[in-house]
């Protein structure tokens, strides 16, 4: 049993190993939305969509929580200023059409500019107090947004704004049924290749970041914030530069939402949905990319799953015995306690704790 | 060069005086620290040492006097700024980044003398990526210097008590110090370990560091430093070479009472 442990290991270092697994995780991504459009149908693709556009949330949460320790309630926020951005440059309401190539940067910047204008005061806070500035925040976002209908009609306020552009690269439309070498793909398979680009690109960026000064910046004022100080770190940067940061994957993850949609309404950036992020960051366990990313896809499949609690009740006993709906908040809830009691460091935490054991040196 | 370094001069503080709500933490200190000097500090608990340390490296700012280090004055400077024109410490309880390897801390040390950006981190580019090597590099040959090679992919927090200060000046080698000052370097330590501490101290000094030690290890200071300042209730009552300080009756009577005398 060890002897195949250490042959595992072994072989888990190779070079090709290594590509071996990327083919076929690759290989897995792209083929799953047609295995699961036709196993589980449509509206499971669209849920991978979505499971998507939360991991983008998480790894940019994660870079605030994880990464700098910083502990922020309102970071659907930055989600809100993306996906309103969008739609306000690419709808009706103000009759603005600007290219997809346009927004996508510019929702990343806009929103990383909010990152910075909401660490800007909270720089001298931490913890709880922290925590509940930075929720004021996110409530402030979203009741602007739910007031912004008067005087001057702005983002139509609690009804939203409708008929979104939806996302185009040059001629192709990604809400369009479409014929490519002979393959059908659906709007929601079009986005899934979309939004599977965009994740892999911050994942990329996320770990570039983290294995960079920066990143090792940033864990050092996580750590001890004086000592990051008498290390000669600029703590007051480090920290604006990880709200940015963290912003700006929110505002991409936006805007890729209102395009998807073709709606937004202040509605979907509820405190809740700031919880729920931060929920995949903790539970995935904080700081790990991978885990992190797990934690994400764990909790956007988990609350679509239960859905299936009603026609299980109907199944067993016939009949609804508890409605469906507290059910599944209920079944989630206990859940996240129970990992949380049994692994408190998330489920995928980062291995240092494994490194320190194996005293090789990399290099 | 300016003129101060010709002459020798590397820290000047004149007329330091600070307070906590009414309690006189220091009160009017002045001391000048040479170039490649061992500077000692030493006074009894609650002295103000630590205090002093704090106001040289930024935490604090102080409520009177000036602090000149190499030609530039400090006051109103962040810690960081001061770390960035050339002095380094350590800490009295021990601060390290508990959850990186010892060589993620000197690696972080070398923060302030590397400058790759978002962009740099993310393409990675030739010359960031030179220097994340050159940085690994430093570390892990100060990890080394500092005995303590073998530890490198140790979590700080699992390390010994003594591997730990020594890891806490791996760190603060790693900025380039001019000016390297330690606050009770030796506390905990037993004296084989303190033996080593001295040699290392002694070699950082032939490089070219200069130190500023508070100590509470007599014999280490005695046979260390060049120069010792006492402090006692926030006053400096003696400043001078070992012997000097040893004899002095204000020293005797304030500290170092029948144990030297
Ligand atoms: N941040 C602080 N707030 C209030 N009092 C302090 C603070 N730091 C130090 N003191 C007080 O200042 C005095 C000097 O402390 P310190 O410099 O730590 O002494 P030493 O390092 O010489 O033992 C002590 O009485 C201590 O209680
Ligand atoms: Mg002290």
């Amino acid at each position: 049993m060890s002897d195949l442990l250490t042959h595992w290991r072994k072989f888990k270092r190779e070079p090709y190993a290594v590509w071996l697994g990327f083919a076929l995780i690759g290989f897995a991504l792209v083929l799953l939305p047609f295995a699961t459009d036709a196993a589980m149908g449509r509206s499971w693709v669209r849920i991978l969509d979505h499971t998507l556009l939360y991991i983008m949330l998480a790894l940019g949460l994660n870079i605030v929580v994880g990464f700098a320790g910083l502990l922020d309630l309102g970071y659907v926020a930055f989600f809100a200023v993306g996906a309103y951005l969008y739609a306000l440059l690419a709808s009706p309401q103000f009759d603005l059409h600007l290219p997809f190539w346009t927004l996508l940067p510019l929702g990343a910047l806009v929103a990383c500019m909010f990152g910075v204008l909401l660490g800007a005061p909270t720089l001298r806070l931490r913890g709880d107090y922290l925590a509940i500035v930075t929720l004021g925040f996110g409530e402030i976002i979203r009741i602007f947004l739910n007031n912004l209908n008067a005087p001057v009609n702005i983002t139509n306020g609690p009804q939203g704004l409708n008929m979104i552009d939806p996302i185009m690269i040059g001629d192709f439309s990604f809400s369009r049924t479409q014929q490519i070498l002979g393959i059908t793909f659906s709007s929601v398979h079009n986005y899934y290749y979309l939004f599977l680009a965009l994740t892999l690109l911050i994942i990329f960026i996320s770990i570039r970041l983290e294995n960079s000064r920066i990143g090792r910046a940033w864990v050092a004022v996580r750590e001890d914030e004086v000592a990051a100080q008498a290390m000669g770190i600029n703590t007051r940067n480090v920290k604006l530069l990880a709200f940015a940061m963290g912003a700006s994957f929110g505002g991409v993850s936006g805007g890729l939402f209102a395009g998807f949609q073709g709606f937004v309404s202040p509605e979907s950036f509820h405190l809740t949905e700031s919880i729920m992020v931060l929920c995949m960051v903790v539970l995935g366990g904080m700081g790990h990319i991978p885990g992190v990313i797990l934690g994400a896809v764990l909790l956007s499949i988990l609350p679509e799953a239960l859905r299936y609690i009603g026609p299980l009740e109907e199944a067993l006993f016939g009949r609804v015995i508890v409605d469906p709906a507290d059910l599944r908040l209920l079944i989630l809830g206990l859940a996240m306690v129970l990992i949380m009691l049994l692994r408190p460091a998330g489920l995928w935490p980062s291995p240092v704790q494994r490194r320190e054991f194996s005293h090789h040196d990399e290099s | 060069m300016t003129s101060s370094t010709e002459s020798g001069l590397l820290l000047k503080a004149s007329g330091i005086s600070k307070h906590f709500g009414g309690l006189a933490a220091l009160m009017d200190v002045s001391l000048t620290i040479h170039h490649k000097e061992i500077y000692g500090l030493i006074g009894p608990n609650g002295a103000g040492k630590t205090t002093l340390f704090n106001l040289l490296t930024g935490l604090y700012s102080a409520d009177a006097g000036t602090i000149t280090f190499d030609g530039i004055n400090l006051s109103g400077k962040q810690p960081h700024e001061v770390t960035q024109t050339g002095i380094a410490r350590t800490f009295q309880n021990i601060r390290l980044f508990a959850n990186m390897t010892a060589l993620e801390n000197v690696m972080v040390g070398r923060s302030v003398r590397t400058h790759a950006g978002v962009f740099g981190a993310i393409l990675l580019n030739q010359k960031t990526r030179d220097e994340e090597r050159a940085i690994r590099h430093r570390a892990k040959e100060l990890l080394i210097y500092t005995g303590i090679g073998h530890h490198s992919q140790m979590l700080a927090k699992n390390m010994s008590y003594g591997d730990q200060r020594r890891l806490e000046i791996a760190r603060a080698l790693a900025t380039d110090p001019k000016l390297l000052a330690l606050d009770e370097p030796a506390a905990g330590m037993n004296a084989t370990e303190t033996a080593a501490l001295r040699k290392l101290l002694e070699s950082i000094r032939l490089s070219g560091v200069t130190i500023l030690l508070i100590e509470h290890d007599v014999k280490l200071v005695m046979g260390l430093c060049d120069r010792v300042a006492v402090l006692d209730y926030g006053k400096k009552i003696a400043e001078g070479t070992p012997t000097e300080v040893r004899r002095d009756p204000a020293v005797i009577e304030a500290y170092l009472g029948g144990a030297i005398a």
